[in-house]
């Protein structure tokens, strides 16, 4: 029960900032309000125009005042904010309108999410003053082998599983051989060598063919991103610096990476990136083998002979040279566990790639 | 490569952490794909004494006994037993209440406390083949060794072993082998390594062998190289005397830990110098020997042999083959003959260890279409100057395990004995390799680590490196600088980005072009496929594949719009009615060239609704005709912006300027379910040209003036000719034609229809007044007399009449 003395004008001071706030309130919160405020059950200053019958008689007129005058201003307010709501609620269905029905759609159109790995990978080397180079899908022996520096009768030659063409070998210059679906996009790094001089820096998107039967983790055809550097200066550091660099901008800025040796026969120092697993950050997780390292591409200096299979001179020049799968990569980046997928046209998996992909995440 | 951690301890003397092996071998080049444990399932086996053996109390039982054990706790424990070998005082394999014995072919027992014949057994003495390791025991195994009761089994008997199967890349032979990968770990835990002793050869004496030149007499064998261009080492030895049996049990362990299952003692012998040393061997009986004589010589044709497999093989002259007096008795460097082979009663055994040319052992190995554990080493490289120390090896083992007698020294025929090549090593290369100067003593350590003799040459800055043997990859300086960089670890190298030079190439335009191709199509509300090339069937034009993964997989294609089809398809098998999907591929077709033609094409399919059904409407109509040409014209755009697109029969072809037909737009047919709406294709090839930027045209400063003309078309005039001939008659006033409608009702002169067109005519400088733009309309419609194309409803002139609905 209020008080007329200090206590119970100080109780009514306080409910004045309710009174600023109703011009802020939907049709629901007003309510709600309402019957806090004016409710005849328990509103607050109706109890509080109740209880001024029970105060002594000298404190009656002046606490009486106050309360009649507190609730005047909040109904005149509540009156006002109903009335602005209403004009607001009239002007939206003015047409009969319900603006929280659908609007309007259209089909969504994507990119193939191979074909976004493709281009944002290109876009960072792009940033890295590479330019992009194409090269045919049907290559000859020379080209996609020889030319590498694959030595001719050895097991090297089995890291790849050639489709070869029904067709007699072909005498092009500078070499032919037999016509084979590529196995790597390398013999484009021939290409664009024997094409221009140095300083040469393209990166080399394209599909590459092997014998491999299709299951949830191979296909035998499959993007390969290509990239080559040759010029004066060009060492294993600066091989280093850019596939890290790109590994920071492709992944995360904080990414780890390691580079392993490997063996390619066209590059010597020849090495393997990894990165930190991106799922369980090198915590080691089944997805990489409990290694905490992913297996990223395969890269290396130029080695001497491709180049001088191209004419540029080795003791001048050097150069690296990288490759990597986006399809993979596209599995990693997208949880998908299955490759064919990728292969596939259902509608239902491509619309997943189109233009609301990022904030439906 | 399967390698035996056990047998690398052996080596390097020091214990090894496998997860810490598998990192260091990683970062060395020879990741460890699977690490596979052996026979940890053991551990909780400890060792116990049979302190007494007694009768069962139950007379009827009477194959079991029961023995008191003491296992190590302290209180003896009774255990029944019902082998017949249990014997009071010896140790035996003991599994306590609660643990798990792996079994053998049953499956893994649970060992509980359990009543037999009414006496309580606590616990399993164990055999060998309920412990996993052999099917061919009688009884318990009694340990020969001495150990305290309790003592875990695992830490007296080293059975338990972790496989390490580590991928071998093509250049490194010599890590096909335990000694290879034991050198790699030696550096990198800087420790010495060393072959592992024979247990009970430390007294032999294996007389050096005795060098000879093509042909030499051995223990009473003739031994011959007649190809020494395909064998260019062959060392043999005989010995007598010999009893074939079962390896020690170490020597079967090891095998075994390596993937490899244990035979006899002889063959075994040969397997485990295959192991530890990369160097293949083969074991003759003499006494089946004709002659007695051994020739490595080429194959003749129409000579034959059977392998050990069982399978007669045909060889040819350009392999490599060993002979005796009689014919062929084994496929050089690939697989032995049967006829020779080792038996059980074979008295005197001749071990060949030899060298093969690499390129003639995997002609040779392709030819006959197997590979074996000798060819895929021969093949990457066997260390040749190696030889006498294997075939030692070799002998030092079967001499200790057969009990037999060497005949007299070995006879190592080497026509013409060469080194290893001397490489010179520039440290200015080095450093411009790698980015990084090296001291010349880094450089060195890091040679010698890998077995090479180093001889600085200061006069001219180089180092003159003698690379070993085993290393047949190493062949040029990029090569030591390879090893130099290994060595260091590649993850010493600093990643700082450092000055480049931009390449002078611009993007290839057929790149940019497909980029926009892809943008655009995507923009249209279109799905990008990638289906591979492969398909079933091809026509003459078609490229096959000469040896495609299956039959499904013969020819590649010549259109990409079959696979869209496909891919149509899949999705109405989902249940998905509304379908647009494009592709942007490569197609391949014979050309007059020996390469054939290869073309970058865009395809796209349609079927369904043209637009996602909403509230406000009735189902939106699906795609026809309209919406497929609409599609096209945009498409061609795209690909191939100077082509345009002309009707074709019920179908629309994409011409290029030069009258080429670049693309094909049409109805589709496909194998489609009742409810599917009809299907829509395109496929246009990819211009790769650079693409002109686009024309600004000054935008009009004066006003137009619109008119709408209905016009009565007979039968076989086209919109198109109409739209030709008012704009060559409205030149230059006339500035847009658009098609308004298109009606056809009885009303209308039989024959005819009606299609209102709308006309934009503006002048560049002035505002036109409606006199001109009448007199021009007179002319419009004088010349589309001529092609019987009148004004509907009269032939007078009138302004703004209104086109039919």
């Amino acid at each position: 029960m209020p008080q007329a003395d200090s206590t119970g004008f100080a109780d009514l001071d306080a409910l004045l900032p309710r009174l600023g706030a109703l011009g802020a309130l939907d049709a629901a919160a007003l309510e709600e309000a309402h019957v806090a405020l004016l409710g005849r059950k328990a509103g607050v200053l109706m109890l509080a125009a109740r209880s001024v019958a029970t105060l002594p008689l000298e404190q009656r007129k002046a606490y009486g005042a106050a309360v009649n005058a507190l609730k005047r201003r909040f109904e005149d307010a509540f009156a006002a904010r109903r009335d602005a709501l209403d004009v607001e609620h009239r002007r939206r269905t003015a047409a009969g309108l319900d603006l929280t029905m659908p609007g309007r759609g259209r089909w969504i159109g994507a990119v193939h999410p191979v074909s976004r790995v493709v281009d944002e990978i290109l876009g960072i080397f792009r940033e890295l003053g590479f330019s992009v180079a194409l090269g045919p899908e049907v290559e000859t022996e020379w080209y996609n082998f020889l030319a590498l520096n694959f030595p001719p009768d050895h097991p090297a030659m089995e890291m790849h599983d050639t489709l070869y063409l029904d067709l007699p070998p072909s005498g092009e210059a500078p070499g032919g051989g037999e016509l084979l679906l590529r196995t790597h996009t390398s013999p484009v790094q021939i290409r664009t060598l024997l094409a221009s001089r140095p300083p040469v820096r393209v990166v080399m998107p394209g599909m590459v063919y092997r014998k491999d039967p299709f299951d949830a983790s191979h296909a035998p055809g499959f993007a390969q991103i290509e990239g080559l550097a040759v010029d004066q200066g060009i060492s294993f550091v600066d091989l280093k610096a850019t596939l890290a660099h790109f590994a920071r901008r492709f992944f995360a800025s904080t990414t780890r990476v390691r580079f392993r040796p490997s063996f390619f026969p066209f590059t010597e120092p020849s090495a393997e990136m990894d990165v930190e697993c991106q799922l369980c950050h090198g915590a080691g997780c089944a997805a990489c083998k409990h290694t905490g390292w992913m297996e990223i591409m395969g890269c290396g200096m130029v080695h001497p002979n491709v180049l001088a299979n191209c004419d540029v001179d080795p003791e001048r020049y050097t150069g690296f040279a990288f490759g990597m799968g986006p399809h993979r990569i596209a599995m990693q980046r997208y949880g998908l566990c299955d490759i064919r997928l990728l292969y596939e046209g259902d509608v239902r998996f491509l619309r997943q790639f189109g233009p609301a992909a990022g904030s439906a995440r | 490569m399967n390698v035996s951690l056990r047998w690398l301890e052996a080596f390097l003397r020091r214990p090894l952490d496998s997860q810490d092996v598998v990192e260091k071998l990683a970062m060395l080049g020879a990741p460890v794909d699977m690490v596979q444990p052996l026979h940890l399932d053991l551990s909780p086996i400890v060792v116990a004494r049979v302190l007494d053996v007694a009768a069962h109390p139950n007379p009827k039982m009477t194959r079991v006994r029961m023995t008191l054990v003491d296992d190590g706790s302290g209180e003896p424990v009774a255990v029944a037993c019902g082998a017949a070998n249990v014997t009071a005082g010896k140790l035996y394999p003991f599994a306590r209440v609660g643990t798990r014995v792996p079994g053998g072919k049953k499956g893994p027992v649970e060992i509980g406390a359990r009543s037999i014949g009414g006496v309580t057994s606590h616990g399993m003495l164990c055999s060998l083949d309920e412990l996993g390791l052999g099917s061919d025991s009688d009884g318990i195994w009694e340990l020969a060794v001495d150990a305290a009761p309790g003592t875990p089994l695992l830490d007296i008997i080293p059975l338990a072993d972790e496989r390490l199967v580590v991928d071998v890349t093509p250049n490194r032979a010599d890590l096909l082998c335990h000694k290879g990968i034991a050198r790699e770990l030696s550096y990198a835990y800087a420790t010495p390594f060393r072959l592992p002793p024979i247990p009970g050869a430390e007294r032999l004496d294996v007389p050096p062998a005795r060098r000879a030149g093509a042909e030499a007499t051995v223990g009473g064998v003739r031994v011959a190289i007649e190809d020494t261009g395909g064998c260019p080492r062959f060392l043999g030895a005989v010995i007598r005397g010999v009893t074939v049996a079962p390896s020690p049990d170490w020597l079967r362990r090891r095998l075994e830990a390596a993937g490899v299952r244990a035979i006899s003692n002889v063959v075994d012998a040969t397997n485990y110098v295959l192991l530890e040393l990369n160097q293949p061997m083969h074991a003759y009986d003499v006494s089946r020997l004709r002659g007695p004589g051994i020739v490595a010589r080429r194959g003749r044709a129409g000579e034959r042999v059977v392998t050990l497999d069982g399978t007669q093989r045909a060889v040819d002259e350009e392999m490599v083959v060993i002979a005796d007096a009689g014919g062929v008795i084994g496929v050089a460097g690939v697989m032995g003959g049967a006829e020779s082979e080792v038996r059980s009663d074979t008295r005197d055994v001749f071990l060949e260890c030899a060298s093969f040319a690499p390129a003639r052992i995997r002609r040779a190995r392709r030819a006959l279409g197997m590979s074996t554990e000798a060819s895929y080493r021969f093949e990457r490289g066997v260390d040749r100057w190696a030889a006498a120390d294997a075939l030692r090896r070799g002998l030092e083992l079967l001499l200790t395990l057969t009990g037999g007698t060497l005949a007299e020294a070995p006879v190592d025929l080497w026509p013409a004995p060469s080194h290893p090549p001397r490489i010179f090593l520039r440290l200015s290369r080095v450093a411009q390799v790698l980015g990084v100067e090296l001291s010349q003593h880094a450089v060195e350590k890091y040679l010698v680590a890998i077995g090479a003799t180093v001889v600085a040459k200061p006069e001219d800055g180089r180092l003159a490196v003698d690379v070993p043997g085993w290393r047949p990859d190493l062949v040029t300086e990029i090569d030591l600088v390879e090893e130099v960089a290994r060595l260091h670890g590649y993850d010493a190298f600093p990643t700082e980005l450092r000055p480049f030079r931009v390449g002078a190439l611009a993007d290839a335009p057929a790149h940019v072009a497909a980029g926009m191709v892809r943008s655009g199509l995507a923009g249209l509300g279109l799905l990008e496929v990638s289906t591979l090339p492969f398909v079933r069937e091809g026509s003459n034009a078609s490229v096959r594949v000469e040896n495609p993964l299956s039959a499904e997989d013969a020819f590649l294609r010549e259109r990409l719009l079959p696979g869209l089809v496909r891919e149509a398809e899949r999705n109405w098998a989902a249940r998905t009615r509304d379908v647009r999907l494009f592709e942007i591929g490569t197609v391949f077709a014979r050309g007059g060239a020996e390469r054939p033609a290869e073309t970058t094409h865009v395809a796209a399919v349609l079927t369904g609704a043209v637009e996602p059904p909403h509230w406000s409407a009735a189902t939106p109509a699906d795609s026809d005709v309209w919406e497929l040409k609409g599609v096209a014209e945009r498409l061609v755009a795209l690909a191939y912006p100077s082509a345009s697109i002309q009707v074709e029969g019920a179908a629309f072809v994409a011409r290029a300027a030069d009258g080429r037909i670049v693309g094909w737009a049409g109805p589709l047919s496909a194998d489609a379910p009742p409810w599917a709406a009809p299907l829509f294709g395109v496929e246009v090839a990819l211009d790769p040209a650079p693409r002109q930027a686009p024309q600004y045209h000054a935008l009009p400063t004066t006003p137009s003036s619109d008119r709408v003309l209905a016009l009565l078309l007979p039968a076989g005039a086209t919109a198109a000719s109409v739209i030709a001939a008012l704009r060559r008659a409205g030149a230059p006033l006339l500035e847009t034609v658009d098609v308004v409608s298109d009606y056809r009702g009885a009303d209308l002169p039989a024959g005819t229809r009606s299609v209102a067109f709308r006309l934009q005519f503006r002048a560049a400088d002035r505002t036109l007044a409606a006199g001109e733009v009448d007199a021009v309309e007179v002319r419009l419609l004088a010349a589309l007399q001529d092609m019987g194309i009148r004004r509907r409803g009269g032939t007078a002139a009138a302004t703004g009449s209104s086109g039919e609905a």
